[in-house]
């Protein structure tokens, strides 16, 4: 019974799994029961995986011990680039490849000179955060390209699927994309290496582990999930704007910290972030149904930002202090 | 000691930007003696180590391992070579199990691509529950994170894992740091049992004590230098003491 208290308190995405619940419950009771119809679930389905997608990404980045606060303008990169080709007249596929390798480029680029030059990842990853945003605007020349209607395959990525239209293409995509970056992490020797590297460098290394190249492997994970994440976003809207994604950064590392990702490298899983995702959505959400006003969304986030740190480390605490024996 | 040295270093140098740390070095290790090498802090030992470990290049100086010579140029070399390095900092990861410990850098796959594939998690926890009862450590779980062990626990877990992938040299890098001194006698007692199992060891300390304790020939480095190398019954720790 203790051991499993134990292993349960220890979950580092507990705390966001609570708010979930928590919060899901209260929605529920102030909105007069509209949070749970299924025409709002479908809002917040259709959106989700924006936020998602990036959070999943950041989420193995830190996990690996790492940074990236050059997502959020990833996030407008790589849409803007695949647009701007589609308006000189390329095909969709060509167009959207070359937007994802844009934002794989990012990713090398922030990797690469953390590594190398052997400086923090908030300092690299602040620069790209202005210079993947300007490249966006110059591109765009100021305007946001016209996109002809059927430019993109809407069925392909953002139409709506499944049972009364419950969920859009895109949800489907971060599924997939969610459970294989989950089975990367936890099932192969790269996830093993993600979290040495993030764990303890010194004994990651001593032990073999090519730690800078597992780093940029993870920068450029990170940046081309931001990049599809904003391709999604666009092709859901019809139209790329250079602003996209402005704060989304701090968002995901939120979302990644509330599901119990340590900064400091190591602690994590993907599910947490993917929960704390959700429930920037959910507040979000939550928040305009209960008809409060829509200015609270930060100062929300803010506070179950630290809520939820507290919390976790407060259970990981408790935790710890059961005694269960290692040895015989 | 008659039969080909298991690691015979020639002439070793290194520079660390204008600093001689290593001046010449000249050393053979055999099989089954187990070595410990002292000196004070600066003395090249650590360098020395860093070197056959690989973590980093000499300068200048050869080293033959089993008669062939070799050169890593990494850790992953010399483990593949099968000298296997246990540090002061420990070469664990706190946050992770301890069957993934055990296997970091070296995991059983069920297939892979290039490189990456699945773990063969079965295999992990089987082998790394075998591996420990092996050294006479009793622990509950492998799923348990080797943040909660103790110090001395570590270190066992570590020496595991050495004996696991059948090194044939275990380099032990101040393995005493930091340790009670209850679990200060236990890592000793896992460096005098490698005795028993025939895998020759080199024992870093700078406590001149646990040395004697448990090594058969003393190498005493200062400055660079090996200034003395002899069977421990042919010295005294006062001697040791004079040339440091």
């Amino acid at each position: 019974m203790k051991r499993f208290m134990k292993i349960y308190l220890e979950k580092p995405e507990l705390a966001g799994v609570a708010f979930l619940v928590i919060l899901t419950i209260v929605f529920q009771a102030r909105s007069g029961g509209v949070f749970l119809s299924a025409a709002n679930l479908q809002g917040i389905l259709g959106l989700l995986p924006e936020v998602a997608l990036v959070a999943v990404g950041v989420t193995l980045l830190m996990i690996c011990g790492e940074f990236d606060l050059s997502v959020g303008s990833v996030f407008a990169l790589t849409p803007m680039s695949m647009a701007v080709m589609l308006e000189a007249g390329w095909p969709f596929l060509p167009a959207f490849a070359l937007g994802l390798c844009v934002a794989l480029l990012v990713g090398f680029i922030n990797g690469v000179l953390t590594v190398k030059f052997a400086i923090p990842s908030f300092i690299t990853t602040l620069g790209m955060l202005f210079v993947a945003r300007s490249v966006t605007v110059v591109i765009s020349g100021g305007f946001p390209p016209l996109l002809p209607n059927g430019a993109f395959p809407k069925w392909l990525f953002v139409a709506y699927v499944g049972p009364g239209d419950m969920f859009r293409m895109s949800f489907l995509w971060f599924v997939a994309i969610a459970v294989l970056v989950t089975l990367l992490l936890s099932r192969t020797n790269f996830g093993n290496w993600v979290r040495a590297t993030g764990g303890f460098l010194p004994a990651a290394q001593s032990m073999g582990i090519p730690t800078k190249r597992v780093k940029v492997a993870c920068f450029m994970l990170c940046s081309l999930l931001a990049g599809l994440a904003g391709s999604l976003q666009v092709m859901r809207l019809g139209a790329p704007l250079p602003s996209i994604g402005e704060g989304l950064e701090l968002q995901a590392v939120a979302a990644a910290v509330i599901g119990g990702t340590a900064l400091t490298g190591g602690i994590g899983t993907i599910l947490g972030g993917i929960i704390g995702a959700t429930l920037i959505r959910v507040i979000d959400n939550g928040l305009v149904l209960s008809q409060v006003d829509a200015n609270w969304f930060k100062m929300a986030l803010g506070a179950l930002t630290v809520f939820a740190v507290i919390l976790n480390a407060w259970l990981r605490k408790t935790a710890k202090s059961i005694k269960v024996e290692t040895g015989k | 000691m008659t039969s080909e040295p298991i690691i015979q270093v020639r002439n070793l140098h290194k520079w660390y930007s204008g600093v001689h740390a290593l001046k010449g070095v000249t050393l053979d290790f055999h099989r089954n003696e187990t070595v410990g090498l002292v000196g004070d802090n600066g003395a090249g030992k650590s360098t020395l180590i860093n070197i056959l470990s690989g973590t980093q290049a000499p300068t200048e100086g050869e080293i033959f391992f089993e008669g062939r010579k070799v050169s890593f140029k990494g850790p992953a070399d010399a483990m593949e070579a099968g000298i296997e390095t246990i540090y002061q900092y420990n070469s664990m990861v706190p946050t992770m199990s301890i069957a993934r410990n055990m296997f970091i850098g070296r995991e059983p796959l069920k297939w892979s691509i290039g490189g990456v594939g699945i773990l063969d998690t079965k295999k992990m926890a089987e082998e790394s529950v075998q591996a420990i009862a092996d050294v006479d450590l009793h622990l509950r779980s492998p799923d348990a994170l080797v943040g909660e062990l103790s110090g001395g626990q570590r270190q066992g877990v570590a020496i595991a894992r050495a004996m696991h992938f059948k090194s044939k040299v275990m380099i032990l890098d101040e393995p005493t740091n930091h340790l009670a001194v209850k679990e200060t006698q236990k890592v000793l007692g896992f460096v005098k049992s490698l005795k028993e199992l025939g895998i020759p060891g080199i024992f870093i300390s700078h406590n001149i004590h646990h040395v004697f304790e448990c090594c058969d020939r003393m190498v005493a480095m200062a400055r660079g230098e090996v200034v003395l190398d002899k069977r421990v019954e042919d010295t005294s720790m006062d001697e040791i003491l004079d040339v440091l």
